[in-house]
């Protein structure tokens, strides 16, 4: 008997849950905003489903009740993915370790 | 047009980039470099989703205005936003999260054939499901993810909502979505649908209006846990490796963080998700209130004091932030510093609005990042200090939590500020912090009370310095 592929992105699904669960406990404290920032942007890869959906319409009519859902899903991960990432940055950026000279 | 299977590995890959880009927060130097990943990954995702449809069509046209639309606005936000507002950006991000996910899944819903799960009303089992789970775990996300938003804008008072019967309602409500999704998923009909996306929507709601502000960093930690969840619930539908990846490092990276903040509380989780903390205790705490005798001071003591220091801890909580006051401390230390006095900073685990809301807000005041060490880090140096300030933060120095079972914080952990030679505690009136519980250290021997505007006092002490 052949083994449904649902079981393999079970798989995939638990395995990243023990590794994001050894990642972020070795992320320091002070860094744990950036952390939620940056989880937050790259859960926006949400945007791929969004993109399919907004694609979903015909030549003839490329806005359909799915499709308008799709476009609006699509701006909405955009946001979240540059406003995440670049004020991700920013925050880090301004990181700094003592200065030895001065 | 690339095939299905080498798009899968692309997604692979972007999902193992996405682990590499939370690796690097491990440490300040590899973090920049961590982000960087993240980006390259999002990109690869973004790219191989438009080489595997494969239609460059006018719809094509569209999809680059909405991302384009959607990306100036969040790069407009991210440059303007200030500091101290991180906390209320995280919650309304998520919210977007949360957000997109349900109209992933309507749109899925409507129009299964383009995601290949069938046709409307015989949508593959399995897949429905998994939409069904998506779809009302974003709307929780999205609508609590909202009431987070108000309440950290202060568009909604913090103090918690609570009223009779709300946990029933609650369990109920949640019980209702499960049954909705089982005969959902036997009679596939569209009413059910927006059913369970109106009752998703309001159980996110009422789960969080009973919850008061100083809880935040617990909701804003869980919701973000959330919408990694609904990303996953999606991923499960699309069959998209990059997205089931994700949303379980998403996952499971808030639910340690919300861990990490109810341990600094020692709470239970379910005790701060039932929320309604610091309403009861206030009541008890004032009947037993008596005028105790405390010393105040004003900005030329404290000058006094801390000159003749050889080491100073300074202790941020919220109300730094709402002061706006970490440049001002960040001069002072500078002119403390000249004098050659040691100076470090102490953060509790729970100071602030969010996980890691002062370490940022020292960064952005330049502070290097070296100095700043956490609760276990610096606990023992407090015995050996000369001058502990403590500014905008309360119940994490209550040495209450170490001395009294009856109190509401007994068995949190706190900063032994009290065990300083002398203690500086700039505050703007003797009232009660969000527990609702007296704090024991302003009537210590050996506290000054600095009763003014956190900024004000700090410019006027380094004035005085």
């Amino acid at each position: 008997m052949e083994i449904d592929p649902l079981i393999f992105r079970l798989s995939i699904f638990i395995l990243s849950i023990f590794v994001g669960y050894y990642v972020v406990w070795s992320v320091t404290p002070s860094l744990h905003t950036p952390l939620m920032s940056v989880t937050n942007a790259i859960s926006s890869v949400i945007i791929v489903g969004a993109i399919i959906a907004g694609l979903s319409g015909t030549s003839d009519s490329i806005f359909n009740t799915s499709s308008i859902f799709g476009f609006l899903a699509i701006a909405l991960a955009a946001v979240n993915i540059f406003g995440g990432f670049l004020v991700t940055q920013r925050m880090l950026a301004m990181y700094k370790k003592k200065k030895k000279d001065k | 047009m690339i095939s299905a299977n080498l798009s899968a590995i692309f997604y692979l890959v972007s999902g193992v980039l996405f682990i590499l880009a939370l690796r690097g927060l491990s440490s300040p130097e590899t973090s920049r470099q961590g982000n960087f990943f993240g980006i390259l990954g999002m990109v690869i995702a973004i790219t191989v989703t438009f080489l595997s449809t494969g239609s460059f069509s006018t719809g094509f046209i569209f999809v680059l205005i909405f991302i384009l639309a959607g990306g100036c606005i969040g790069a407009f936000i991210a440059y303007k936003i200030p500091m101290t507002a991180m906390p209320e950006l995280v919650a309304g991000f998520h919210s977007l999260v949360g957000l997109s996910a349900v109209f992933v899944a309507i749109s899925a819903f409507l129009n299964p054939q383009a995601f290949n799960l069938g046709s409307p009303g015989n949508i593959k089992l399995g897949s429905l499901i998994e939409m069904s789970i998506g779809a009302a775990v974003g709307a929780i996300t999205f609508s609590g993810s909202v009431i987070a938003f108000l309440k950290l804008q202060g568009i909604m008072s913090g103090s918690p909502i609570t009223f009779k019967g709300q946990h029933p309602l609650n369990a109920i409500i949640l019980i209702s979505i499960i049954v909705v999704i089982y005969f959902l998923c036997s009679t596939q009909s569209s009413h059910l649908f927006w059913i369970l996306l109106a009752i998703s929507f309001l159980i996110g709601f009422l789960l969080i209006i009973p919850i008061g502000g100083a809880d935040m960093p617990v909701v804003i930690s869980m919701l973000n846990s959330y919408s990694g969840w609904a990303a996953a619930g999606i991923g499960f539908t699309l069959e998209n490796t990059a997205l089931i990846i994700t949303g379980a490092l998403v996952g499971s990276s808030g639910a340690i963080l919300s861990y990490i903040m109810c341990k600094g509380m020692n709470r239970s989780f379910f005790n701060v998700i039932l929320g309604g903390f610091g309403g009861t205790e206030e009541s008890v705490s004032n009947l037993n209130k008596e005028q105790r005798p405390v010393k105040s001071g004003n900005a030329d003591d404290a000058a006094f004091l801390m000159k003749n220091a050889s080491s100073v801890i300074i202790v941020p909580g919220y109300g730094m932030a709402v002061a706006q006051a970490q440049h001002a401390l960040r001069e002072m230390v500078d002119t403390l510093k000249k004098n050659d006095i040691k100076v470090s900073y102490a953060i509790h685990p729970v100071a602030g609005r969010m996980p890691g809301h002062m370490n940022v807000l020292l960064a952005e005041a330049n502070v290097p990042y070296d100095e700043v060490f956490e609760l276990e880090e610096i606990n023992n140096d407090f015995a050996n200090a000369d001058v502990a300030f403590v500014i905008g933060a309360n119940d994490v120095t209550n040495p209450v939590a170490k001395t009294d079972p009856q109190s509401p914080i007994y068995g949190m952990p706190v900063l032994d500020v009290e065990k300083c030679k002398s203690v500086l505690f700039v505050k703007r009136s003797l009232s009660p912090g969000y527990a609702g519980i007296d704090n024991d250290l302003f009537y210590k021997e050996n506290t000054l009370m600095l009763f003014a505007d956190a900024k004000k006092m700090t410019e006027d002490i380094t004035k005085n310095l």
